[in-house]
């Protein structure tokens, strides 16, 4: 009987998680008329779809990457890098807010600094005759929207690094230096051979969590930026596909990208895990 | 020339001093412990020669070489850490190999020596093995053999023992004993177990608050303590507080009954009392022999350790430990016996 | 290793600017609505408009249902699981990482084909129904979260011993959990409480397509039609989610919690 006192929180499950997340995944095989079908993933390859994923997947990555490295180096530099004490809870803390901190609002703030009048671009003009709108820069763009995304995924990496980092042993750089190792070689012999299962599972996290993202798109690049949460978005709202299937495909190619991507990161801090007890 | 000097070497953080000047001339084959509580220093000490702590003051000669300033790389020195530090990501060859990997050794030579460092440890069938496979006591004669693998100078470990088990750390301190004379390495062993210190080293050097108390033999660190804190930390120690009766020759009174010391004179200009300490070990209950000292006193409690009956004794305001050995034919004692404790006035030691 | 520690403190530099450089922006931009002074009329003018007062207690509501309603769902599950049913620890644990893995848009996607007017439970035909919906998907939203929370607080007290001797004395499952373990958890309640209210405030996928009139919404609205009262919501966004966060560690000081995945 000892199965009866989870019913409840099955019940919400099925409900609110498994079957809707079900019903898309088995309609994206359906035809309108109910029987199974691959159209709808054969429809997956029309062009404008085709973009749109490797638009995603282009941005997802590019902010994973830079945020991996950036959120790599700030952790490093507040966990090892020798700073004052205050910096790293300081750190720990504001990362657990701004990971928080996406969508709507993050637009705004992106836009007040680096828009046409934002306070950066502004001050750049002023200070030192530059304005980066004339090289062709815009907030609205790709790398626009990646800059953007770096404000939650450079703190999440952070996050998800720092006990990877705390394991990486004092000790370990001492003995390889008294061994004779410059600091370059302790860290390809020994650091990087430990860090990078953690490095690329957290940037795979990454990956995942922009790609998923979709209100700080909306706000920011609207529709000019056409990801495919923006599509899926658009599909939702008004059918602009014209093939309600072909939205449940888009969400099915979504579901599987994120799936495969969080897999990964699991089975990469299960196996990092075995070696750094 | 000592093959190891350190003079006048210094440490200080801000305003706060680890450790206070001092010097030690290490010959070379020696094995030196430096032995006192946490905080003492000792392990500044070590990382100073290793080079991950820079004196504030003083210098560190190894053969002849001011390295006082050179990196840990440039020393050719080896460590043992406490808590092992062997490379996760690399079994127990590639650890033993690491040192000659980076200094770019040819292959067949790195191999010859990785095999004769397994055999040398006695663990020739892990070569294949991680760390997280090893045992406490495995992966501490790996790093031994991985800082030994560079034929280093010096060879320093820091609490090499503490994280492993009690029977692990008795063998393993005496295999290390064994191979370092074998080996004929200068070493520099730390650590806050005086027994450790006082089986494996030729001297220990007794260090408390960042000051050196005492360097000399294990014996004369026990026998002859030269301080209070020497005389207190290694080892059990009875400190009585005594009146001097006659400075000269030699005579104290200790809770009103008369005892005499080896030789005079005690104490320092006109003082009337002293400190004087005794070894559990060197007390004895019942028969005195002529010329010994006697105190009588009530028994409190006795404790039976195994090979050693513990008594503990009343004399006044004073708590007396008297050890003897478990043997057959010993009267059981019981608390609240009257008894002679007796002792040569050669054990009758005067701190202070 | 001195040379590595000016390479941490330009890391630290350069980190501290991009993430400071914004907020300072966004706060200097939301003072020039009245042309030519700083002043906080943007902010007097969000205070008084009528929509922000609406969405804002629409959100702040829906906030509070959902704490309430995740309280109620994941306290008795956490406490089966761990005191009864340990063999479904797994597969429960799987289930609160699922919203985690599957994009918040996707899921709000399943619900308007199967709550919608031509399925079994059509709660997308009402308001309240709506609103009930968009509550329950804001639950699905904090459940990793709020369970990772409240299995932590569990952990930390003996659930076992405390049932047992409440039992003993003759209390039923009911008063066991209100009088007995919530109270002990109580750290672990306000820690996924705080972090549930920051996240329903600032939501708006599932606001938006679900059409009801909460927080994010409006704030999208207002930022394609305004130019500086968008910088003031953000500020206070900003400040929210900080109180939120600060709250939850003053409330998490009775409680050991993992390093948090946020997204």
């Amino acid at each position: 009987m000892a199965w009866l006192g989870i019913v409840p929180f099955l019940l919400f499950a099925i409900l609110f998680l498994l079957w809707p997340t079900a019903h898309l995944v088995i309609g994206a095989f359906e035809s309108k008329d109910g029987s199974f079908t691959l159209a709808n993933i054969a429809n997956l390859t029309q062009p404008a779809i085709v973009n749109a994923y490797w638009l995603s997947i282009r941005i997802s990555a590019a902010s994973a990457f830079m945020g991996g490295l950036l959120g790599f180096a700030l952790a490093y530099a507040a966990i090892s890098g020798g700073l004052p004490r205050w910096i790293r809870p300081t750190l720990t803390t504001f990362s657990g807010v701004a990971s928080n901190f996406a969508g709507v609002p993050l637009a705004f703030a992106f836009i007040a600094t680096l828009g046409r009048t934002g306070l950066v671009t502004t001050l750049l003009v002023k200070w030192f005759d530059f304005n980066i709108y004339h090289t062709g820069f815009t907030i609205l763009s790709f790398w626009g929207l990646t800059l953007t995304y770096l404000y939650f995924q450079i703190p999440l990496m952070v996050l998800i690094l720092t006990p990877a980092l705390d394991g990486l042993k004092k000790e370990w750089r001492e003995a390889a230096s008294i061994l004779g190792a410059s600091p370059l070689q302790y860290w390809l012999r020994v650091a990087i051979p430990v860090l990078w299962p953690s490095l690329l599972g957290a940037v795979l996290l990454l990956f995942a969590n922009a790609f998923g993202a979709v209100a700080t798109a909306y706000a920011l690049t609207g529709s000019s930026l056409n990801i495919v949460p923006i599509l899926l978005f658009a599909q939702i709202r008004g059918d602009v596909l014209h093939n309600p299937n072909l939205g449940y495909a888009l969400a099915l190619g979504m579901i599987v990208i994120t799936a495969l991507s969080n897999l990964a990161y699991i089975w990469l801090r299960a196996w990092s895990e075995r070696w750094v007890k | 020339m000592a093959f190891l000097t350190l003079s006048a070497i210094a440490k200080r953080f801000g305003q706060n001093t680890v450790v206070h000047g001092f010097d030690l001339a290490v010959e070379r084959g020696e094995f030196i412990s430096l032995l006192g509580p946490s905080g003492c220093g000792k392990t500044t000490v070590l990382r100073m020669i290793a080079g991950f702590e820079t004196p504030s003051a003083g210098t560190i000669m190894i053969d002849g070489r001011d390295v006082t300033y050179k990196r840990p790389a440039e020393r050719n020195v080896g460590m043992v850490f406490q808590a092992y530090a062997l490379f996760p990501n690399m079994n127990v060859a590639d650890n033993i190999a690491f040192g000659l990997k980076v200094a770019k050794q040819p292959k067949a030579e790195i191999d010859r020596r990785v095999a004769e460092m397994l055999e040398l440890i006695s663990l020739p069938d892990l070569a294949a093995r991680y760390p997280y496979q090893l045992s406490g006591g495995q992966q501490q004669r790996v790093a031994l053999a991985r800082a030994l693998a560079v034929k280093p100078q010096v060879l320093l470990l820091d609490e090499p023992l503490s994280a492993l088990d009690a029977k692990i750390r008795v063998s393993l301190r005496e295999e290390i004993r064994a191979l370092q004379r074998e080996l004929g390495i200068t070493t520099i062993f730390v650590t806050h177990d005086q027994e450790e210190a006082l089986s494996m080293s030729d001297r220990v050097v007794v260090m408390h608050q960042g000051r050196v108390e005492q360097i000399g033999t294990p014996h004369a660190i026990y026998n002859t303590p030269k301080t209070r804190f020497v005389a207190s930390f290694v080892g059990t120690l009875n400190m009585l507080n005594a009146e001097i009766k006659d400075a000269a020759t030699g005579l104290i009174a200790v809770e009103g009954q008369s005892l005499r010391l080896a030789h005079g004179p005690v104490g320092t200009g006109s003082a009337a009392q002293c400190t004087v300490a005794l070894r559990p070990e060197a007390l004895g209950i019942g028969q005195a022999k002529p010329g010994d000292n006697v105190l009588s006193c009530i028994i409190d409690d006795v404790q039976f350790l195994g090979a050693i009956v513990r008594v503990k004794a009343r004399c006044g305001t004073h708590s007396l430990s008297v050890d003897t050995f478990n043997q057959a034919g010993q009267p059981r004692w019981a608390r609240g016996d009257k008894v002679e404790i007796h002792f040569a006035p050669e054990h009758l030691v005067v701190l202070d | 290793m001195r040379e590595s520690r000016i390479g941490a403190w330009i890391a630290f530099g350069i980190g501290a600017l991009y993430f400071i450089l914004p907020l300072i922006a966004t706060f200097e931009f939301s003072l020039r609505m009245k042309r030519g002074e700083y002043s906080f009329e943007a902010y007097r003018v969000v205070f008084a408009d009528p929509r922000f007062q609406a969405s804002f207690s629409y959100s702040v509501g829906q906030a509070l249902a959902t704490i309430i309603v995740g309280i109620a769902l994941v306290v008795p599950t956490a406490y089966w699981v761990r005191l009864r049913a340990p063999q479904f620890r797994p597969i429960v644990e799987f289930i609160t990482l699922l919203p985690l893995v599957i994009p918040a848009i996707v899921i709000v996607f399943g619900y308007l084909r199967i709550f919608n007017s031509s399925s079994l439970i059509p709660l997308t035909d009402t308001n309240l129904g709506t609103d009930a919906l968009l509550m329950f998907g804001y639950v699905t939203l904090a459940l990793p979260y709020m369970y990772r929370a409240v299995d932590t607080g569990l952990q930390a007290i003996d659930v076992r011993t405390l049932t047992e001797s409440a039992e003993s004395l003759g209390a039923n499952a009911f008063t066991i959990l209100t009088r007995v373990i919530l109270p002990n958890i109580r750290p672990a309640l306000l820690s996924g409480a705080f972090l549930t209210f920051a996240i329903v405030i600032g939501e708006f996928t599932f606001a938006a397509l679900l059409n009801r009139p909460a927080f994010g919404p409006y704030l999208q609205l207002l930022g394609a039609n305004r130019a500086y009262e968008p910088s003031a919501l953000a500020i206070m966004a900003f400040l929210v989610t900080w109180a939120c966060m600060g709250l939850m560690q003053l409330a998490s000081r009775g409680l050991r919690l993992p390093a948090t995945d946020t997204r």
